[in-house]
């Protein structure tokens, strides 16, 4: 039960829900950064919602399977073959052992999962799967090189092919375009008046640097009205930090577990998958955004997640 | 133990201030807090990450509802303001907490800042030396890289300012000083303190449990130790 790396693509990792519960050690969550393309790939493949898939970032790899193996993709759309074949996203999928799978570039977008039965099987590191690149601490310790051989879990419901051809409607899962809601945080109310405004009117450009760790935002400084003197305090993903530069850095799933720049906005949960799907040079817009709203936008969310997870659940034994 | 602030950091995150300097008496009462939350056990909390002034609480806001659709953070809130209400209890005193001592080798190839750094204070290096293993620290918090102590109790005359130009890579288990701040690098990174020793400890191993030799509120001794003790610690 082995997939060998042919080729890499850009950056490719395991990444499952994340590690929760180190950050008092310095330790952060890693995982998934836009979960619900994550979970929806790991349930067209008819795992639990937390097992360990591959996500990648702009460009795929080629793969190899030495297996049998339903697999399913779904996230920032790209060109994916079976031996030449075409296959569609957001589809469970069936491959046999000696065929390979093959990436393109994603034409939008930032990331896409891979997710094959029963999980990629590696040792659990502090409790996940998930690698956290910076720190170097997860599976293999760095992202897939090619040569690679990475194990699968055998899965218990057996692998027979199925003849059904149907996906899920990616739309309400894959965004790009919209505003992102963006809550207030402890220093927001200290920039300045233009600064307020342009915080909200301005389109900001993703930057280069953009990474797993935080997504530089360029195209506007923003400045507080006067300098504040913090020490460091607990950071989370979606922060929105001000650096001297004054291009903000929304802090992704690999962030620091503490920082000391001024926290000028928070992003909400609901829109971390979009913060995770902009990438270099694209445009991205806040919204204003309460707390109250913020956690009924999550919690619809996750109903329409989990009756999505059910729905596909449904189908695959259907089909079986 | 009373006299915070609560504010919410995002939907899962709420974050409970006690002051806003570095000052040892308000981490004391952070970790106290840290300690009594994490004896409550709460339900579908997942991190209780203590920081120079500050507790962060990680929760699950699907579950932190009650039946009147209350928001996450009143009911979690709730749910920690009686168990850190209780006067009764002092904050964990320092006599309780575990001490760790950290061999270091000063100077030389270890320590390339050690002479700057005893210029600055106007003390020769032995003297410099003496006075950072004097000295008893506490962890006050751990944060920028896995298993990175932010130590507390570096005597006065001993804060140097940061390197005007940070360098792209700082040895594991290099000691260093930045301005009235010292730690421990566990791992090579970049960094802009002052390099005044290295440890053979190995501050942060994910295989090992607890991976981390420091945990927040430990206390901490610096012991010299010279080339040769080095190498022998380095080996075990």
């Amino acid at each position: 039960m082995t997939v060998e790396v042919i080729k890499p693509g850009l950056l490719i990792t395991p990444q499952d829900l994340g590690r929760a519960g180190f950050a008092h050690l310095g330790i952060g969550r890693a995982g998934a950064f836009d979960v619900p393309a994550f979970r929806l790939a790991n349930a067209l493949a008819a795992n639990a919602r937390d097992a360990c898939a591959l996500e990648m970032t702009l460009l795929g790899p080629t793969l190899r399977f030495h297996c049998d193996a339903r697999i399913a993709v779904a996230g920032a759309p790209l060109p994916m073959q079976i031996d030449g074949a075409d296959q569609p996203m957001w589809s469970p999928l069936f491959i046999r052992a000696g065929q390979t799978l093959t990436f393109g570039a994603m034409r939008s977008g930032s990331r896409t999962y891979l997710a094959v039965q029963g999980g990629f099987d590696f040792e659990p590191v502090l409790g996940g799967r998930s690698l956290d690149v910076n720190a170097a601490i997860g599976p293999l310790g760095r992202p897939l090189h090619a040569g690679d051989v990475l194990a699968v879990r055998e899965a218990g419901n057996g692998k027979r092919e199925t003849k059904a051809h149907w996906s899920i409607d990616p739309r309400p899962w894959f965004d790009t375009e919209s505003p992102l809601r963006l809550l207030p945080a402890t220093h927001t109310h200290l920039l300045d008046a233009e600064s307020r405004e342009a915080l909200f009117s301005q389109a900001f450009q993703v930057g280069n640097d953009s990474n797993r760790v935080g997504v530089r935002l360029c195209g506007a400084q923003l400045r507080l009205a006067r300098p504040v003197e913090l020490i460091s305090e607990a950071c989370v993903a979606g922060t929105l930090q001000l650096p001297p530069s004054g291009e903000p850095i929304a802090l992704g799933v690999e962030h620091p577990v503490s920082g000391g720049y001024p926290r000028i906005g928070q992003i909400a949960v609901v829109d971390l998958p979009r913060l995770a799907q902009r990438r270099p040079g694209d445009a991205l817009r806040f919204a204003p955004c309460t707390l109250e709203q913020a956690q009924r936008a999550l919690r619809e969310r996750e109903r329409q997640l989990r009756e999505m997870e059910r729905l596909i659940a449904t189908r695959l034994k259907h089909d079986a | 133990m009373s006299g915070f602030i609560a504010e919410p950091l995002s939907e899962d995150a709420l974050l409970l201030r006690f002051g806003d300097s570095i000052d040892p008496a308000i981490n004391a009462r952070v970790h106290a807090a840290a300690a009594r939350l994490r004896a409550a056990n709460l339900p579908n909390v997942s991190d209780i990450a203590p920081a120079y002034a500050s507790l962060l609480i990680r929760f699950d806001p699907l579950t932190w509802v009650d039946a009147s659709e209350k928001n996450p953070h009143a009911c979690l809130l709730a749910a920690v303001e009686p168990l850190l209400r209780d006067p009764g209890a002092a904050p964990v005193s320092a006599a309780e907490s575990r001490i760790v001592e950290i061999p270091v080798c000063y100077g030389g190839e270890f320590g390339p800042d050690l002479d700057e750094a005893a210029r600055r204070a106007q003390l020769d290096a032995r003297e410099f030396i003496v006075r950072h293993t004097a000295a008893d620290y506490s962890v006050a918090m751990l944060g920028f890289a896995p298993g990175f102590p932010y130590l507390l109790g570096l005597d006065p005359i001993l804060h140097v300012p940061r390197r005007p130009v940070p360098r792209t890579r700082v040895p594991a288990g290099s000691v260093a000083i930045g301005g009235a701040q010292t730690g421990i690098y566990p791992r090579e990174l970049p960094g802009g303190w002052q390099i005044i020793g290295r440890t053979p400890s190995i501050l942060f191993d994910a295989a090992r449990e607890p991976p981390c030799v420091l945990a927040p509120g430990d206390r901490v001794r610096f012991r010299a130790i010279d080339g040769d003790e080095f190498a022998v610690l380095a080996k075990t």
